[in-house]
C-alpha cells in the first residue's frame, strides 16, 4: 500500500500525459493537469509555512541557541501572512489583487523582500570575484580560454571596452570587445550552450521514463517497504 | 549577546531613528505621507546595509535580516498562491458560494468534480506534518512526480532535443540571404552585419562542430583517443568557453544588482547622487 499506490498514480499520471499528446480528444488534459498540480503546489506552500513555524516554535520553545531570531521569523511571517490574507490596506474590495499599489502586502514586498532579495543575490558579486580571482589563472590551455571568454564578456559589457577598442575601423567591427562579446555569445557560447541542453534533454527523458516505469523509487523515501 | 552588541544594537537603533527624522523631513514637501514614506526607505536602506554586513563577518544583523526574510518570503508566496491558484482557479470550480464570497465569476462545468482531486491530494501532503500518517504524503508526491516526468518528456523531447538537433543544421556555404559570391567578398568585410558573410559562415561552422565535440565529449561509452579524442577535446575548448561566457555574464547580472542597490543607498536613502 505504502508502495504500490503512489507508483501506480505515477505510472497512470505520467502515461496519460504521454499519450494525450497523439490523442486529439485528450488535447488539453496537460492544462488540466498542470493546474492540477498548482493547486497542489500552493498546499506544498501551506505544508512549507507550516514546517517553519514548527521548527522555529520549537527553537523558541527549548531556547536553542539563537532562539531570538526565531521571534523575528515567526512575527515576519505572521505580519505577512496577515497582510496578504486578510489583504490590509488594500485599496478596493476582496476582488482587487492582493498586490494592488498601495496595500500592506505590497508595500512590505518593496520595501523588505524586494531590497533583501536583491542585496542577497549582489552580495554573491563579492564572492564571485574573490572566488575567481583565486580560480581564475591560465594554467593550461582550458582554463586561459575560460579566462578570455569571461574577460572578453565582463569588458564588453562596459563602456570601457567600447573605449579600448572603438577606434578598428567597421570592416573589421568584429575585434571590437562589444561586438566581440555578442560574437562569443551566439556563436562557440551557443555550441556549447546546446551540447548541454541537449545532453540535459536525454538525461530528463530518461529520467522521466524512469520514474514512470517505476524503475527510480527514490523520491518514495527509505522506508518504502 | 555580550555587553558590546547591545551597545551596538543601541547605536543602530539611535541612527535608525535619526536617519527616520531626516528622511521624513527633508520628504516633507514632496509628498504627504513623508513620515511613513521616511521610516520605509529608511527601513529598506538599514536592511540593505545589515546584508551587506555579511562582507566583513557574520554578525546579529545580517542573520536579523536573513531570519526576516525567510519568514516574510514564506509568507508571501503562500499568499500569492492562496489568492492565484485557489481563489483564481479552484474555488470557482468548485463552490458557487465560495466564488460568489470572493467575488470571482463561477465557471460551471459538468467535470468540474475533477478539482476535487487535487484539493484532496493537497490535503495529504499536509499529512507530512504527522509522524503516524506522514507516508500518506506519498500519494501526492507521486502525483507531483508523475505530471513532472509526463510533462517534461514531451517538452523535453520537443524544445531540449528535436529543436536544439534541427538548429544544428545549418548552412555551411552560405543560404539564401548571404549566398556564395566567391573568395574575394568572403574576407572583405569582418563585421556582424549582414554583408559579413565569413564572420556567419565561421559561426555556423562553429555552431555545427562545437556542438557534435561537446557531445563528442559527454560521450563516455568509447575511450577518447584518435580522432574521437581530438574531437573530445576541441569539446572541451568550447565548453570552456561556454563556462567563461557564462561566468562573465552572471557576474555582471550581479554587478548591477549592486548597482541598483548602491544606486538606492546613495540617491533615495542618502540624497548624495541625482
Amino acid at each position: 500500500m505504502k508502495r504500490l499506490v503512489p507508483l501506480t498514480i505515477t505510472f497512470i499520471v505520467g502515461f496519460v500525459l504521454i499519450f494525450s499528446v497523439f490523442l486529439p480528444p485528450a488535447e488539453g488534459l496537460d492544462q488540466t493537469f498542470t493546474l492540477y498540480f498548482d493547486i497542489i503546489a500552493v498546499f506544498a506552500f501551506f505544508l512549507g509555512g507550516g514546517n517553519l513555524m514548527r521548527v522555529h516554535i520549537n527553537k523558541l520553545r527549548r531556547q536553542k541557541k539563537d532562539w531570538g531570531f526565531s521571534v523575528v521569523t515567526i512575527a515576519g511571517f505572521l505580519f505577512m501572512l496577515a497582510a496578504g490574507l486578510f489583504k490590509i490596506g488594500n485599496p478596493g474590495d476582496i476582488a482587487t489583487a492582493v498586490d494592488t499599489q498601495g496595500s500592506l502586502f505590497k508595500t512590505v514586498f518593496d520595501y523588505v523582500i524586494n531590497p533583501l532579495q536583491s542585496t542577497m543575490y549582489s552580495l554573491l558579486a563579492f564572492f564571485v570575484a574573490s572566488a575567481s580571482y583565486r580560480a581564475f589563472r591560465a594554467k593550461n590551455r582550458e582554463a586561459t580560454l575560460l579566462l578570455i571568454a569571461a574577460f572578453v564578456i565582463l569588458l564588453g559589457r562596459t563602456p570601457f571596452g567600447m573605449m579600448v577598442t572603438g577606434w578598428i575601423p567597421d570592416s573589421f567591427s568584429i575585434f571590437q570587445i562589444p561586438n566581440l562579446a555578442i560574437w562569443i555569445m551566439n556563436s562557440p557560447n551557443l555550441a556549447g550552450q546546446r551540447a548541454i541542453i541537449i545532453g540535459i534533454g536525454l538525461g530528463v527523458i530518461s529520467m522521466s521514463l524512469r520514474l514512470i516505469l517505476g524503475v527510480e523509487r527514490s523520491y518514495l523515501g527509505d522506508d518504502n517497504a | 549577546m555580550n555587553r558590546s552588541t547591545y551597545i551596538l544594537t543601541a547605536i543602530v537603533v539611535l541612527l535608525f531613528i535619526v536617519s527616520w527624522t531626516l528622511k521624513a523631513v527633508s520628504l516633507s514637501g514632496e509628498v504627504d505621507d513623508n513620515i511613513t514614506r521616511g521610516f520605509l526607505i529608511t527601513i529598506s536602506a538599514f536592511l540593505t546595509l545589515a546584508i551587506f554586513s555579511f562582507l566583513y563577518k557574520d554578525n546579529p544583523f545580517y542573520k536579523f535580516a536573513e531570519h526576516l526574510f525567510v519568514g516574510v518570503s514564506a509568507a508571501f508566496w503562500m499568499c500569492q498562491g492562496f489568492w492565484s491558484t485557489l481563489v483564481g482557479n479552484l474555488f470557482p470550480r468548485l463552490s458557487e458560494g465560495l466564488s460568489n464570497f470572493f467575488m470571482v465569476p463561477y465557471q460551471y462545468s459538468p467535470y468540474n468534480i475533477t478539482y476535487w482531486i487535487p484539493v484532496i491530494l493537497g490535503l495529504l501532503l499536509l499529512m507530512r506534518l504527522s509522524s503516524k500518517a506522514g507516508w500518506l504524503s506519498r500519494w501526492p508526491l507521486a502525483f507531483i512526480v508523475g505530471t513532472t516526468a509526463g510533462l517534461n518528456f514531451i517538452r523535453y523531447l520537443r524544445s531540449d532535443f528535436v529543436v536544439q538537433v534541427s538548429s544544428t543544421f545549418v548552412p555551411l556555404l552560405g543560404n539564401e540571404s548571404h549566398p556564395w559570391t566567391g573568395i574575394g567578398d568572403f574576407f572583405s568585410h569582418l563585421s556582424l552585419s549582414a554583408s559579413g558573410q565569413f564572420m556567419m559562415i565561421l559561426a555556423n561552422w562553429i555552431i555545427f562542430l562545437g556542438v557534435i565535440c561537446g557531445l563528442i565529449y559527454f560521450f563516455f561509452s568509447k575511450e577518447h583517443k584518435g580522432v574521437f579524442g581530438f574531437a573530445s577535446r576541441i569539446g572541451i575548448w568550447v565548453l570552456m568557453i561556454t563556462f567563461g561566457a557564462s561566468f562573465g555574464y552572471t557576474v555582471m547580472g550581479r554587478i548591477s544588482l549592486l548597482v541598483g542597490r548602491l544606486t538606492f543607498l546613495f540617491r533615495d536613502w542618502l540624497e548624495i547622487i541625482s
